[in-house]
This record gives C-alpha cells, structure tokens and sequence, in this order.
C-alpha cells in the first residue's frame, strides 16, 4: 500500500491496481456533521464517475463504495500536464464537451486531474464534481483548466484554441460557454 | 544598525477614519504603532442596523471623533486615509465627505482604502502572520482571501449574505438583541443535542441565506439553545472547511482570522483545531483589531500612501461593492 496523495478532504492510497480513496474525519466539526457530508459526498461522487462513463468520457471503473471509500481503477498513466500537446488538447475539448452535454460539471479540471493512457485520456478526481446544465457552471470548468494552461504550459493559446475545437465537435452550443468563459476572465475572481 | 526596516528617522503619520457599518472610528498610527484611537458605535433602539440612521449617527459625531484623535495623536499628519467601500452606501458617503474636507483642510494627500484589505493588513502588523489565507468574518462580509501575484484574491466568498447578517437575521427572527452573535453563542452553549441545518458549500463558495431561514423554521419545533448550537456548528464548519480547502490549494502556512465574528470563541476553536492537524500556524490579532476600526484603516494608509497611492479628489468617490481583488497590491 502506498499513499499516493493526501488533499483538504480525502486520502488517496493505492493497492496493486486499485485505488482507495477515504474521506477523512475532520476533528474540528460535530461528528453528524462530518459523517453525513463524507457519505453523501463520497455517493455522489461515485455515482458522478459512473454516469460520466455511461456518457462515452473514459473514467475510473468503480469496483465498490462503502460509507467514506471508493475503490477503483488505477489509471496508470501519464498527467497530461507532462504531455501535453494541442493534439491531446483538442481530444480534452471532446471528453469535457461529452461531460458537459450529460448535464455534469467536473469543478476541478486540472492537468493533473486529466490522465494519458493506452493512446486516451481519461477524467479523475470527481470530488466536486455536480450536476449543472448552466453556461455559468460549465464556464467556470473551462475557465479553471485554461488557468492551468496559462500557469504551468508554454503556447497556451495554442492549446486553449485546440480544446475549443474539440470542445465544440462534442458540445451542441459550445459557442455560447466559450463567450462566458471570457466574461468570467474579466470578472477575474477565480484564482 | 537597525533590525528594523521601518525604524527610520522620520516616521510617517496617517490619520485613518473608518465608518461602513455601524461603527464609526478614527485613528493615527505610524509605523510601530497606533497613536490615537477613538470610536463611536450606532446602536439602534430596535431590530437591526438602518443605513440612513447609521449614516446620520455618523455625521452627528464626526467632527467631535475627528478632533478628539487629533487632538490624542495628531503631531504632523502626512495623509488621510478613508474607507471607500465595501459598505452602506449613506454610512460610505457621510464618512468619505469628512475625510476629503479633512484632508483639505490639512493640506495633505488623501487615500482611498479597501476595507476588507484593511482587515488582513492590519492582521499582518499586529499578529506574526505572514502570508497568511485571511478567513474575513463579519456581518455583511464573508471572504476567504489569499495573496498571489499583485492581488488579495477571493478564493471564496458567500453567495448571498454575510455570516454575521445571518447571524442577526435569526436572532431578531426569535426576539434577541442586536446584535444577535454574541448571544447566539452564549445559549449554544446549553444545547443538548444538533437539528441538521442546510449545509451549502459550493464549489468555494458558502451561502447562508438558506440556513438563516431553517433555523427559524427549526425554532418552531425545537428549545432556542439547541438551533444555536445547530446554527454555529453548521456555518462555522462551512467557513472552516473552504479556508482549510484555500490552505491546502495554496499551499501557504498560516492561518488569519478577521472581521467582528472572529470574536467568536467557537469558530476560533474549530479554526483553531483545522489548523493543527494540518501542521499550520493560526493567528487571530486583539479584539481591538478584529471588528471595524480606524487603526487599520490608516494602517493600510500608511502602506499605500508610503509606497505611492493618491487618491485624487475626483476619484474618491465610494464604491459600496468595492471588492478586494481589485486592488493592485505594489505595498507587498
């Protein structure tokens, strides 16, 4: 067993193939408190990842869920902060465009939360993940991985024109979410 | 020689003038410290604050406020520093008015300041913090900022009203005394048992309109002491929860809590406990410092004023939703 990371909320521990991740008890809160949100959140998010799934984006498959833990697949791959090229961009628009049309919002969209294996990419961390059909909420996905773009990568624009292509082909009015995504920008209040 | 940068031969001296909400407050600092201070609070007979009765409050004891610190501290003044916003319009107005004439009159420059700025820089001066995540708790704001590149940003804020709003909104819905906080926490204290309350995090954000109401629902089927406690327990680990979430993104060290419901011993205990088992500092200055206050006003002043801000007469103007990230931070 090893901890692979360790955030705000949960812990992440692998085991062979499998990943654990823990919703872990937080002291300063009431106990019905803590245990009602960690098993709310840690359903939610499993059920989150299995319907992205059912949609055509390539995510963990869930092998169980108990109160505070998912067991699933580890994705053995590369972060697509380590690879990333305007080609696996552009297949980001399309997965982020198929998420988006099944009405979820990722809420986290990193890319350290985007995985290269086996020649495809593949959505993690669903931790605050929600249902939203709102150009607002699907704006503020797009706008936090541009973020990223801009902070960690060379030629971002590059890349950020490549995913809207992508982006576009999966995403019937991707054009509008676009448009709020450079509202959002001058709003400038996501850091 | 000197340790101390700001240990120089000639010290600079703002006068700061401090009135967005009910408590309207005067001071001088200089670098090391606060040389005057005083403060004259609005306390309305009934129910909660009315904008235009605080704003007349405000301009009827303003110029006693005003001569009062001067006459305490006032040697040399090199500017005068006002809040320009965020707060109620009338009260912004009214003080802002004073503070042009002021400065005027003394023939010195004036400088228009961020409020909420104000509350994290004055936390920087009298606590050890850093570069802290400043959890801003107080009735109309309720912010979780942090530095990064030339900005306080805004890493999460409230979606509707303020943490101390909706403290006060319940308390007067169930007949206690503006202002409802202090009393709230007191009868939470002999609560026996917790009635599940809406808990809305969003993303980074935190929204309390919700659970004002539910509380007051709650009330109807349940003893006062146990929907305080309930009430407490469920915004309080809201906040705590998006300032740890803004610590663990940021990756900064230091926790600093602000704003007049940082008096609250319960939310400082949770804040406090979030921060050990993540092996991070938390500072929370005197009360002095907490709650609406002239001195932090002409701290961040001082600040401005010594690396450069002006506020020109024509722009000085109050901004009511002033907010915090759009100011260009060249002090830090």
């Amino acid at each position: 067993m090893e901890i692979i990371a360790s955030g705000a909320e949960a812990v992440i521990a692998l085991y062979g193939n499998t990943i654990i991740k823990t919703r872990v008890n937080k002291r300063y809160r009431l106990k019905e408190i803590d245990e009602t949100l960690r098993r709310e959140r840690t359903r939610t998010e499993a059920r989150l990842i299995s319907e992205a799934r059912r949609c055509g984006v390539p995510t963990p498959i869930i092998k169980d869920v108990t109160d505070f833990e998912i067991k699933m697949e580890y994705i053995d791959g590369d972060p697509l902060k380590n690879v990333i090229t305007p080609e696996l961009s552009e297949q980001t628009g399309e997965i982020v465009g198929k998420l988006h049309s099944c009405g979820l919002v990722h809420g986290d969209l990193t890319t350290s939360n985007i995985i290269f294996m086996g020649g495809k990419l593949f959505l993690i961390d669903f931790g605050l993940a929600y249902i939203d059909r709102t150009l607002e909420a699907r704006g503020v996905d797009i706008h936090v991985l541009f973020q990223t773009f801009e902070s960690t990568h060379e030629g971002h624009e590059g890349l950020i024109e490549a995913f809207k292509k992508g982006y576009s082909r999966t995403l019937p009015g991707a054009e509008e979410v676009i448009k709020r995504v450079k509202e959002i920008e001058s709003r400038g209040r996501y850091a | 020689m000197h340790s101390n940068p700001f240990c120089v031969l000639s010290m600079t001296m703002i006068f700061g003038l401090e009135g967005t909400a009910w408590n309207l407050s005067a001071a001088i600092v200089e670098e090391n410290d606060v040389l005057a201070e005083t403060t004259a609070t609005y306390r309305p007979a009934s129910g909660g604050i009315h904008p235009r009765e605080a704003a007349q409050h405000h301009a009827s004891h303003i110029s006693e406020i005003v001569r009062e610190t001067l006459k305490k501290g006032g040697k040399k003044i090199d500017a005068v520093a006002f809040s320009q916003g965020p707060g109620l319009g009338p009260c912004l107005r009214t003080v802002a008015t004073a503070a042009r004439a002021l400065a005027l009159t003394l023939d010195v420059p004036l400088i228009g300041v961020n409020h909420c700025i104000a509350h994290i820089e004055v936390g920087r001066w009298k606590t050890p913090a850093h570069d802290p995540v400043t959890l801003y708790v107080s009735g109309a704001n309720s912010q979780v900022l942090a530095y990064r590149a030339g900005y306080y940003r805004v890493f999460g804020e409230t979606l509707d009203i303020g943490i101390g709003n909706a403290l006060d909104k319940f308390a007067r819905s169930v007949g206690l005394p503006h202002p409802g906080g202090p009393k709230i926490e007191e009868l939470a204290k002999q609560a026996s048992y917790y009635i599940p309350l809406p808990y809305t995090v969003k993303g980074m954000d935190f929204s309390f309109s919700g659970l004002a109401t539910a509380a007051q629902e709650a009330h109807k089927k349940h003893a006062l002491p146990d929907v305080c406690h309930s009430f407490q327990e469920t915004a309080f680990a809201m906040l705590v929860e998006v300032t740890e979430r803004a610590a663990a993104h940021t990756r900064k060290k230091e926790v600093l809590l602000a704003g007049g419901v940082g008096a609250n011993m319960r939310l400082r205990e949770m804040l406090g406990m979030m921060c050990e088992d993540r092996g991070i500092e938390f500072y929370v200055p005197e009360k002095r410092f907490m709650g609406d206050n002239g001195a932090m006003i002409a701290y961040l002043g001082l600040l401005m004023f010594k690396a450069g801000y002006r506020t020109q007469v024509l722009d000085s103007r109050v901004d009511p939703d002033f907010r915090p990230d759009k100011v260009v931070v060249k002090w830090r």
